[in-house]
């Protein structure tokens, strides 16, 4: 069983996967959604402009309910990630590979959640007061504390990978079955896929989709605001 | 008895490996047991919280799988992606 994404083209000695397309189709349409939201915007908004109008106030609102009214600047950004990791996780609706099943893609986003949660924990406690928060509460406590900090983008990283891998193997496994089910009964065409795989799409496609973005954006707020406010104590 | 080459073999210990390395779910089951037992115990206590207990649920379901997903990838890495073979 194939388990790696299939390589489109390759341009020079650069390889271009499945998720790489996807990847950049996807980023499209997100685009093409918010242009056409914001094309000719009135006081009553109707059609894009609600979806749009929808998105940005929850989005908001879970950034000001997680990380305080004055950090709100963190919001595109947060935004940004639980809509591509969301629809990059629900291909499977599509028999597409999705984008999330590919560790290229969830490393860079965990390391760039990385970089900022420690830039900020810095900059909000200065150097000095950083390293002592890091050798808090007893000074032997530092390669702990250090080794925690470390391993955070590596299980933020795994668990929306892990989750949707398995969706995709057990959906493999699952069409596969049904189709020489169907041909032992006698016919080439797999009749047996049309209704019954539809409960196991609905939990792997639909709700961990849904749950592993929200999971990654709520670890997100909760470790840099975590960082940036506990010098007041 | 034939022979077993030494590719076989690495082969089957791999194979036990990955059986072996799931056992792991068996106290991921544990907590996350735990976490609905919880959840329902509160609900039935102040049946106007559920929609938030729901969600804490969830993030605890969540954050509790990690360690069996991390499980599951040494079985794929063991299984598919074998660096012995």
């Amino acid at each position: 069983m194939e388990l790696g994404p299939r390589i489109i083209f390759t341009i020079g000695s650069v390889k271009i996967t499945e998720t790489v397309v996807f990847g950049i189709i996807i980023s499209l349409l997100i685009l093409l959604f918010a242009f056409l939201a914001t094309r000719k915007m009135e006081r009553v908004p109707k059609g894009f402009q609600a979806a749009g109008e929808l998105i940005v106030d929850t989005v908001y609102k879970m950034v000001g309910e997680t990380m305080g009214k004055e950090n709100l600047r963190f919001a595109p950004y947060m935004g940004t990630l639980l809509l591509f990791l969301g629809f990059g996780s629900c291909l499977g609706l599509f028999s597409l590979r999705p984008v999330t099943a590919d560790i290229n893609c969830t490393v860079p986003l965990a390391l760039v959640s990385f970089v900022m949660i420690h830039y900020n924990a810095v900059k909000a406690q200065t150097a000095p007061g950083y390293m002592k928060h890091l050798a808090s509460p007893y000074v032997f406590m530092f390669p702990m504390n250090v080794m925690s900090d470390l391993m955070f983008p590596v299980t933020l990283a795994f668990r929306i990978f892990g989750n949707i891998l398995a969706g995709v193997i057990v959906m493999t496994l699952l069409y596969g079955a049904l189709g020489s089910l169907s041909s032992v009964l006698g016919s080439s065409i797999p009749f047996f896929v049309i209704a019954l795989p539809l409960p196991l799409n609905f939990f792997f496609d639909m709700f961990e989709p849904a749950l592993q973005a929200y999971i990654f954006v709520m670890l997100t707020m909760v470790f840099t605001s975590n960082g940036m406010h506990v010098d007041e104590d | 008895m034939s022979q077993i080459t030494p590719q076989a073999f690495i082969m089957g210990m791999s194979a036990l490996g990955a059986g072996l390395a799931m056992i792991a779910m068996a106290g991921v089951g544990i907590g996350i047991g735990f976490n609905a037992g919880k959840t329902v115990e509160g609900t039935a206590r102040q049946p106007e919280a559920q929609g938030t207990l729901l969600k804490l649920m969830l993030v605890g379901v969540a954050l509790t799988e990690t360690a069996g997903i991390f499980a599951l990838i040494i079985s794929i890495i063991l299984l598919f992606a074998n660096p012995y073979a």
